[in-house]
């Protein structure tokens, strides 16, 4: 503290633009916040954690297949299939991965986006700047959603070149024991993997929300994982079977309806609302949470 | 919030610009379930003041802090800046303002320079990377602002919130006990910065648990203790009004106690080996002198007590039942009037 490099000004620093603009300028500092949320994600090794998870299972999946090729594989029916056309390698990810490993993932990021900040005390630091609390929350939540939809295609990609790049980019056969060319078969999998994603979102919905109460990540992040297991339990228990159609989930293999032809929207559609059931109040609550908590940690 | 309930302490009453008084603080409490931490605190920030925010441990002064900021909520009472509200209006009334309360955090896996950055983002500054040079400087950070800060030691993150904070080019700081575990080159460092934006005409409001540290670059303190202010004014009328100790040491002390007691004029407060404590105004310790030299008891020491604000800060935030004295301040009576034990 030597020299001060320039005389301080007594303007803040936070001209206000005129009224016309400030929808965009508004747009624009939250396209910022979410630049910088996106920076914290990148400086962060539980980022890595979290798509290195995700990408693993179908990377260690074709490698190991590749290297024991035996005769005794291509007898198995299972394997035969597999091994016909590497865009089954996605779906089978989907398959494998859709009830708990993605969940953990997504789990990983919004459980902790919030508590992170308790954590460390940088609540107090960035809630003394001039952006408001509204637009901290709106670029974090959608810092976690994007996350997750990453985390979500990259498997998907990284599952489909392994897969097509070992096996070739042919034909599919669907759930209904009917075939679509590969092309479509490959838009059929983005679908699936959006599909996928209407539940795995509200089920990150539910860790912004836990992770804002709890302001503790591992407890955050604990809690929203074992959320949909406790429900899982809760719709075993004998007079509760009723539930199960509205169980996050059974929401999970919704997708499966479009990989049969003709193309089952049953289960999206359902899915799509008993998800916003959960997700959109879980948000609504992180939300007004918190606008209105005191911050005295840190 | 009317304008004639702007007037402030300690200062000639005038009609004031809600705008242009940094802090303005009525009624404001918090309650912790049990714990009442502030207590319908009135406070008065006047603007161009390096303004002391004086108190012990747990008195309410980081309590009173954050609800300024609007880091949490009152249960009762307001708070402005610049006649904002930062509990209705959020972010929107710290325009201008800028501080912490305790130290200051950062993102621990990223740069200091990083962290600034990102500040200026939520600020909505883009054009702050020359600055956030300066600043660097300033705080003496520059060879350290690729580090992250996860690896800073405390004072360096000390140093780094102060930039932080300039970063906003506030009118009003905010520093809550800014020179904890600072060096003594860091507290000299942080006094004379303090000085230096106070006379940029930037406002501070300062709290620290420590008189030392606020005697010397306050003008006017406000003294609060189990979450009520006990006193606020100017720091120099701490010292108290016309009466002050004096120690007087003469040839005859006894002698010398005697007089004083028939003289009528000057009190005497204690008597220790050697030495006689007395309370008088300036003129009484004048007709003393003579009285004791017509008297023929020589005089070898009449000299003004010199009290501490230690002394004053105990005997204003101990407990009433404390068995220290609350004496040994010149004109601790006088003071009674303006300090609302
Ligand atoms: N989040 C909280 N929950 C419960 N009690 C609290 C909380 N924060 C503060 N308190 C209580 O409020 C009182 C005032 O605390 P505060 O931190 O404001 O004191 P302080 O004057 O800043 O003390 P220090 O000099 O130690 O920093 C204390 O009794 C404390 O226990
Ligand atoms: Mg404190």
């Amino acid at each position: 503290m030597s020299t001060l490099g320039r005389q301080a000004t007594v303007e803040p620093a936070t001209a206000r633009p005129a009224p016309t603009a400030a929808g965009s300028w508004r747009s624009a500092r939250l396209r910022s916040l979410i630049a910088w949320e996106l920076r914290k994600l990148r400086a962060q090794k539980r980022t890595y954690l979290g798509l290195g998870l995700a990408i693993l299972p179908p990377a260690v999946f074709v490698i190991f297949w590749n290297l024991h090729q035996g005769p005794h594989r291509a007898q198995n029916v299972f394997a035969r299939e597999i091994t016909r056309t590497g865009l089954a390698m996605p779906v089978l990810m989907l398959l494998f991965e859709s009830f708990l490993l993605l969940p953990i993932i997504a789990a990983l990021v919004a459980g902790d986006i919030f508590a992170a900040e308790d954590g460390n005390g940088t609540l107090k630091t960035i809630l003394t700047r001039s952006a408001q609390r509204g637009q901290i929350f709106s670029a974090k939540a959608i810092t976690a959603l994007l996350y997750t939809i990453a985390a979500v295609y990259l498997a998907s990609a990284v599952a489909t070149a392994a897969g097509v790049a070992s096996w070739g980019f042919n034909s599919v056969k669907t759930l209904s024991g009917t075939f679509v060319s590969a092309p479509r078969a490959l838009l059929l999998i983005v679908a699936a993997d959006a599909c996928y994603l209407i539940p795995l979102l509200a089920l990150a919905a539910i860790g912004l929300m836990l992770s804002v109460a709890t302001r503790n990540s591992a407890a955050a992040v604990l809690a929203t994982v074992a959320a949909p297991i406790v429900l899982l339990i809760v719709g075993q228990i004998p007079g509760l079977e009723g539930t199960h159609p509205y169980l996050l989930t059974e929401q999970f293999q919704a997708w499966q309806g479009l990989m049969r032809t003709p193309t089952d929207w049953g289960p999206v559609a359902h899915s799509a609302w008993v998800c916003a059931l959960y997700g959109l109040p879980a948000l609504a609550i992180a939300y007004l949470t918190f606008l209105r908590r005191d911050v005295a940690g840190g | 919030m009317s304008p004639d309930a702007l007037s402030m302490a300690g200062a000639p009453q005038r009609d004031f610009d809600p705008q242009l008084v940094p802090v303005c603080a009525r009624g404001l409490t918090k309650r912790y379930s049990e714990v009442l931490a502030v207590d319908r605190l009135d406070l008065t920030v006047p603007p161009g003041a390096v303004f002391g925010f004086l108190g012990p441990n747990g008195a309410g002064k980081t309590t009173t802090l954050r609800m300024l900021l609007g880091l949490i909520m009152p249960s009762a009472g307001s708070a402005l800046l610049f006649g904002r509200d930062p509990i209705r209006e959020g972010a929107r009334a710290l325009a201008g303002v800028a501080g912490f309360v305790e130290a200051p955090r950062f993102y621990p896996y990223l740069s200091g320079r990083r962290n600034l950055e990102m500040m200026a983002a939520l600020d909505g500054n883009t054009s702050a990377r020359a600055r956030i040079d300066e600043l660097l400087e300033l705080v003496a950070l520059s060879g350290a602002a690729k580090q992250r800060v996860g690896g800073y030691s405390h004072g360096m993150g000390q140093r780094l919130g102060i930039a932080a904070a300039l970063l906003r080019e506030p009118r009003l700081l905010i520093l809550d006990e800014p020179t904890t575990g600072l060096d003594p080159g860091g507290i000299r460092d942080m006094r004379e910065l303090i000085l230096r934006l106070s006379a940029e005409g930037i406002t501070i409001l300062l709290s620290s648990h420590q008189l030392s540290e606020v005697q010397e670059i306050c003008r006017e303190v406000a003294i609060i203790r189990r979450g009520r202010i006990v006193y606020t004014g100017a720091i120099a009328q701490l010292h108290g009004g016309p009466d002050r100790a004096y120690r007087l040491q003469t040839s005859d002390n006894a002698r010398a106690a005697e007089l004083i007691g028939a003289q009528g004029a000057a009190q005497l407060l204690e008597s220790e080996d050697g030495e006689l404590r007395i309370s008088a105004t300036q003129a009484q310790v004048g007709e003393l002198s003579l009285a004791l030299g017509s008297a023929g008891i020589a005089l070898y020491l009449l000299a003004p007590l010199q009290a501490t604000l230690e002394d004053l800060f105990f005997s204003l935030t101990e407990d009433d039942d404390d068995a220290r004295p609350a004496l040994s301040i010149g004109g601790a009576g006088a003071d009674q009037g303006r300090v609302g034990l």
